[in-house]
């Protein structure tokens, strides 16, 4: 069995963030990927997928975006390349085709079980991602036979359905997309939407990202917020990797044929049941979007960056009235469903009484249990802890407890 | 991402207490089990289509709880139905329930917000085609079509957040919860 200080399992943006921190710190570490850098990027995403952030933002600690287009959004080849030129950059000491199979407590440490062999450590950084598994609701099991299930993890492109209509569960940002690109290639489609979070693209003439960053909405804590678990559960906003249409919200679906509906409350008897709550979800996003820009536009009161448009503010989303409460689903209306219904992570190989009620990783802005952290989960300590633009900073946060309690683990 | 509703510090009093509840929240976070009440009301048959409710006991926190009075809830029907019109009916007591509800949940989520209420009235329509329940059309439900609430209120605050006030209570009712999605009702003989 091979022994090494720090083990980071995964080489996405979180675990080549995280062995950059403890390279420059200093401590010998390896980190395990089960494919390759960048795996998830390569292989669970559907094809049109850009960033959500703009390449400027791409940020990551010692690396940062040097191409002819700031303002432009990644595509998953340049994620994977950009992510590659991190890796080699920083000569991260990734493990490639190495599956861990089982972590388990060991003495001061942890054993990491692999297909390739066993690792014995005394510190150990979860980096493996938070979007490993789709959550599908109980209620898919009464789905008639005859109409095709799809998860985004599955979903790569319009070409890969049938014929005939598509409903699509859940108005994230992946449910907004997939809407309107399933739309565009002449399927009808229905988009099933509960709470969600609209937001503009653009606003007064800057990337909405931009306005985030400056007035320092992503790097808010805990402290800013009255339930940083509810902050967690909040469905990602309607944004898409394009600065081309200012809106991919239920009012721009609309105008572009998809059907709105509430929640899918249940499937009873063959027939689709959906929420009568479209209404309030609608007017709770709109409030909660013009509270966004309204707090956008008082810090640029304040601020007075240069070249800003004149304050706006846009139309509420129009709800449908009736909205469709049913839907018989053995009558062909459908022929596919896809579960945009969000993502968890996958730490069934992790063996260790550090779990919470609801079988999440408990954790302390990252910290799990002596030796043990967890990186790159949403709102880990701040709200951009998922994107790849804040994961830097939490790694070197943790990249310091692992520095502060390194000579105390191993007396 | 979004933006928080701002939770104010200072203090207003719409007869709710606040902080009991935050506190509750901080127990059943503990202990979950203890969250889990079951409500219950039973139905007495006077004569026609009157009947009353009785309502008392109830299961929370772990055990029995008896209130200080019963309380009764009388269901009739009107005239044109050719019935006493002694109480109202109980598409009726829905409809108030979902008032009650909206509007005790109001109260709450101002005072959280730290916002002062003066006066609010819930205005509740809600639209029924009889021939529904008098089985002439399948096409027709049995129930309300269309609920429709018109909430006047009087408070410390701009439109917006007064609008805030009253998405969050319909997000957080009980009532409005079950008028809006469906739920598993199982009805036996004793």
């Amino acid at each position: 069995m091979k022994r090494i200080q720090t083990i980071v399992i995964g080489a996405g943006q979180a675990g080549l963030a995280m062995s950059h921190c403890l390279s420059e710190r200093g401590i010998a570490h390896v980190v395990v990927e089960r494919g390759e850098v960048a795996n998830s990027w390569r292989h669970e995403r559907w094809d049109s997928l850009r960033l959500l952030t703009p390449n400027w933002q791409s940020r990551l600690p010692g690396f940062a975006y040097a191409g002819p287009d700031p303002d432009g959004f990644m595509s998953l080849p340049q994620v994977v390349r950009h992510l590659s030129d991190y890796a080699r950059a920083s000569r991260a000491p990734v493990e490639e085709r190495t599956r861990v199979t089982s972590v388990t407590i060991d003495g001061g440490g942890y054993r990491v079980a692999t297909d390739r062999g066993d690792w014995a450590c005394r510190s150990l950084v979860i980096a493996s991602g938070a979007c490993n598994l789709a959550s599908v609701p109980a209620c898919a099991a009464g789905l008639p036979d005859g109409i095709a299930q799809l998860t985004p993890l599955e979903y790569r492109g319009p070409a890969q359905l049938a014929a005939g209509g598509v409903l699509i569960v859940g108005a994230s940002a992946t449910g907004v997309q997939l809407a309107a690109e399933i739309r565009a290639a002449g399927h009808a489609v229905t988009l099933a939407a509960g709470e969600h979070v609209r937001m503009p693209r653009h606003y007064r003439g800057r990337d909405i990202q931009w306005w985030m960053d400056r007035a320092g909405i992503h790097d808010a804590g805990h402290d800013a917020v009255d339930d940083p678990e509810r902050v967690r559960r909040l469905p990602s906003a309607q944004l898409a990797g394009t600065s081309e249409r200012r809106f991919f919200d239920l009012n721009s679906l609309q105008d572009a044929g998809v059907e709105i509906v509430g929640r899918l409350s249940a499937i009873r008897d063959g027939q689709a049941l959906f929420s009568g709550a479209l209404a309030n979800c609608c007017a709770l996003s709109d409030l909660k979007m013009n509270r966004l820009l309204a707090t956008l536009d008082e810090w640029a009161e304040r601020a007075q960056p240069e070249g800003l448009q004149s304050i706006e503010r846009f139309a509420p989303t129009r709800v449908p009235n009736p909205p469709r409460l049913t839907q018989d689903l053995t009558r062909g209306k459908f022929r596919t469903v896809i579960w945009a219904t969000g993502f968890r992570p996958d730490h069934g190989w992790l063996h260790a009484p550090v779990f919470d009620r609801k079988g999440r990783l408990a954790h302390r802005e990252g910290v799990v249990a002596p030796g043990l952290y967890a990186l790159g989960l949403p709102f880990l300590r701040r709200r951009n802890s998922a994107l790849i633009d804040g994961v830097g900073a939490d790694a070197a946060h943790l990249a310091d407890h692992i520095a502060g309690t390194r000579g105390r683990l191993a007396a | 991402m979004t933006f928080e509703t701002k939770i104010s510090g200072t203090p207003v009093d719409n007869g709710v207490d606040t902080a009991s509840l935050i506190g509750a929240r901080a127990a059943f976070e503990q202990a979950p089990e203890a969250a889990s009440f079951t409500f219950r009301s039973s139905c007495d048959w006077i004569t026609g289509t009157q009947n009353r409710n009785t309502l008392n006991g109830y299961f929370g926190l772990g055990q029995e709880h008896a209130r200080k009075q019963t309380f009764t809830i009388a269901s009739d029907h009107p005239e044109v139905f050719h019935a006493a019109d002694t109480a109202p009916t109980p598409p009726e007591i829905l409809l108030s329930a979902l008032a009650s509800c909206l509007t005790g949940g109001l109260a709450a989520v101002a005072q959280h917000r730290g916002i002062k209420l003066h006066a609010a009235r819930a205005i509740v329509e809600g639209d029924i085609d009889v021939r529904g329940i008098l089985g002439m059309d399948p096409d027709i439900r049995n129930g309300f079509s269309a609920i429709r609430v018109r909430f006047e209120i009087s408070a410390d605050a701009s439109d917006a957040e007064i609008a805030a006030l009253v998405a969050q209570s319909q997000k957080r009712s009980a009532v409005f919860d079950m008028l809006t999605n469906p739920t598993n009702v199982v009805v036996e003989v004793a």
